[in-house]
């Protein structure tokens, strides 16, 4: 069961193959779409602006389509996260992989909800650090055993709203979707790699799945 | 809430920890994965490697250094000292740094911020800015506080988060080492001219010098070194001190009273 990490030049990988490695999980990373075939799981990480997943329209968006369709778990990671939905305000001409419903926004500020500016605290974008996640739904697979509140690690200025996908949300002004879920496809707004062992924990859901589809003789079960 | 985080500074010189190395319950205290490993434990939120004495020779001892430490943790972990173009800071990421911090090489050449921002994001490019009170302005030295330069920590913060800087370490040169507390104007003063977040430096010294600085310093962060090396658990203690006065900061959940008691 190898795992493909997309790098498609977005910000470095070191620290999610330093945690794939520590998870035992075998992993390669496809020169080109055409490699994606024999991936047992797809994992599309990036950080910085929208912009960069432009480097995913074309070959990428269709192979990684394709393996979602042959039910193959994707996750994707903090801009592979935003990636998932349908675009972002961010860069608006620059088309998402559009298996999850919404467009991501800037982060906002909640006017009505001073809560944010502790103590004379300043709300400030991009939203950088460790933050709570608040579990939405029970059945999450990729949050299982994670307890609700678990602190995980954020760097983003633009976010994914809450809808009937978002199975972890986190407030930060507004709430936003920290976690998305649809059948076999996960996104993490956070950096499961650099969020301790809540974080280890999330990657190894997403493991523990991808074994489990590739052991099962009839891989397509598309959708939830 | 977004919590305020504690970052543990690892003063580093020829692989070794060269601060607060006088830790009697430790055994290898002087060894940097061996302390990261320690703060990791105890829910330290991440962790810095500061290297400044590294000349050419020696960054291929840093770079092993780094990736010593990031066998042990899965937290943000930031390199910096003497970072003066993209090379060494390629070599720093790919040793496994996801942040690098730059201090004279930004001043003289503010262009690598924004070479460095549009090669790995924003949030990997630190700018680190070490200030000294003259008359009621702040002004910036260089060369690990050498050198005084005619720039001001406010303007410059400024401009080095326009240029692509994701973050600010700001040391109070007049506080480092001191224990008499972090400097709050210096900090509320740059806090409040950018967006992105400040990570203060320079005078820990008690549990209450982290409330000042989050409160009245509207910093974002606070870096230490020797204060987590006294105890052990001081970063447990720390935490559940500004816990107990309303500062949000993540606890381990192993370290949550009554709470989850998995390892945390």
């Amino acid at each position: 069961m190898t795992v493909a990490l997309i790098d498609y030049g977005a910000g470095n990988l070191t620290s999610v193959r330093k945690a794939l490695t520590h998870l035992g999980a075998p992993f390669v990373t496809p020169a080109g779409p055409h490699e994606l075939a024999g991936a047992a799981g797809v994992i599309v990480p990036g950080v910085g602006n929208f912009e960069a997943t432009a480097a995913l329209a074309g070959g990428w968006h269709a192979a990684i389509r394709e393996a979602v369709d042959r039910g193959r778990p994707l996750l994707g990671i903090c801009l592979g996260l935003q990636w998932l939905f349908e675009g972002s305000d961010e860069a608006p001409d620059v088309p998402g992989l559009g298996v999850i419903a919404g467009r991501c926004t800037l982060i906002e500020n909640d006017a009505a909800n001073e809560a944010t500016a502790y103590r004379g605290g300043i709300f400030k974008v991009p939203h950088v650090g460790w933050n709570s996640l608040e579990r939405r739904r029970d059945d999450s697979w990729a949050l299982d055993g994670v307890p609700d509140g678990a602190q995980v690690y954020f760097t983003h200025s633009y976010a994914a709203p809450v809808t009937a996908d978002c199975v972890g949300a986190t407030t930060y002004g507004l709430s936003f979707a920290s976690v998305v879920e649809q059948g076999h496809v996960v996104g993490a707004q956070f950096h499961p790699e650099k969020s301790g062992d809540v974080g280890l924990r999330v990657l190894a859901n997403f493991l523990r799945r991808v074994t489990r589809t590739s052991s099962t003789a009839a891989p397509a079960m598309s959708g939830s | 809430m977004l919590s305020k985080r504690i970052i543990a500074c690892l003063d580093v010189r020829d692989g070794m920890v060269v601060k607060g190395i006088n830790f009697e319950g430790l055994r290898s205290a002087g060894d940097p994965a061996a302390l990261a490993r320690r703060y990791n434990r105890e829910g330290i939120d991440e962790v810095v490697i500061l290297d400044v004495t590294a000349t050419l020779e020696k960054r291929k001892a840093l770079a092993r250094t780094i990736q010593a430490v990031a066998q042990e943790i899965f937290l943000p972990l930031c390199v910096g000292g003497g970072i003066k173009d993209e090379e060494h800071a390629d070599a720093a990421i790919e040793a496994g740094a996801d942040k690098v911090s730059l201090n004279t090489a930004a001043i003289a050449r503010p262009e690598l911020l924004t070479a460095l921002a549009r090669r790995y994001g924003s949030q990997a490019v630190i700018v680190a800015i070490d200030a000294k009170r003259d008359g009621d302005r702040f002004r910036i030295y260089v060369r690990s506080g050498q050198r005084p330069t005619e720039r001001d920590a406010v303007e410059w913060a400024r401009e080095a988060a326009d240029r692509g800087a994701g973050e600010i370490l700001l040391t109070s040169i007049d506080r480092d080492g001191t224990k008499r507390g972090f400097d709050c104007e210096l900090n509320a003063a740059v806090s409040e001219a950018v967006s992105i977040p400040v990570i203060a430096s320079g005078g820990a010294g008690t549990f209450d010098h982290f409330v000042d600085v989050f409160t009245e310093g509207k910093a974002d962060a606070a870096l230490a070194a020797s204060i987590f090396h006294y105890a052990e658990h001081a970063v447990v203690d720390l935490k559940e001190h500004l816990r107990d006065r309303g500062i949000p900061v993540r606890m381990l959940a192993g370290w949550e009273p009554g709470g989850d008691a998995s390892p945390g």
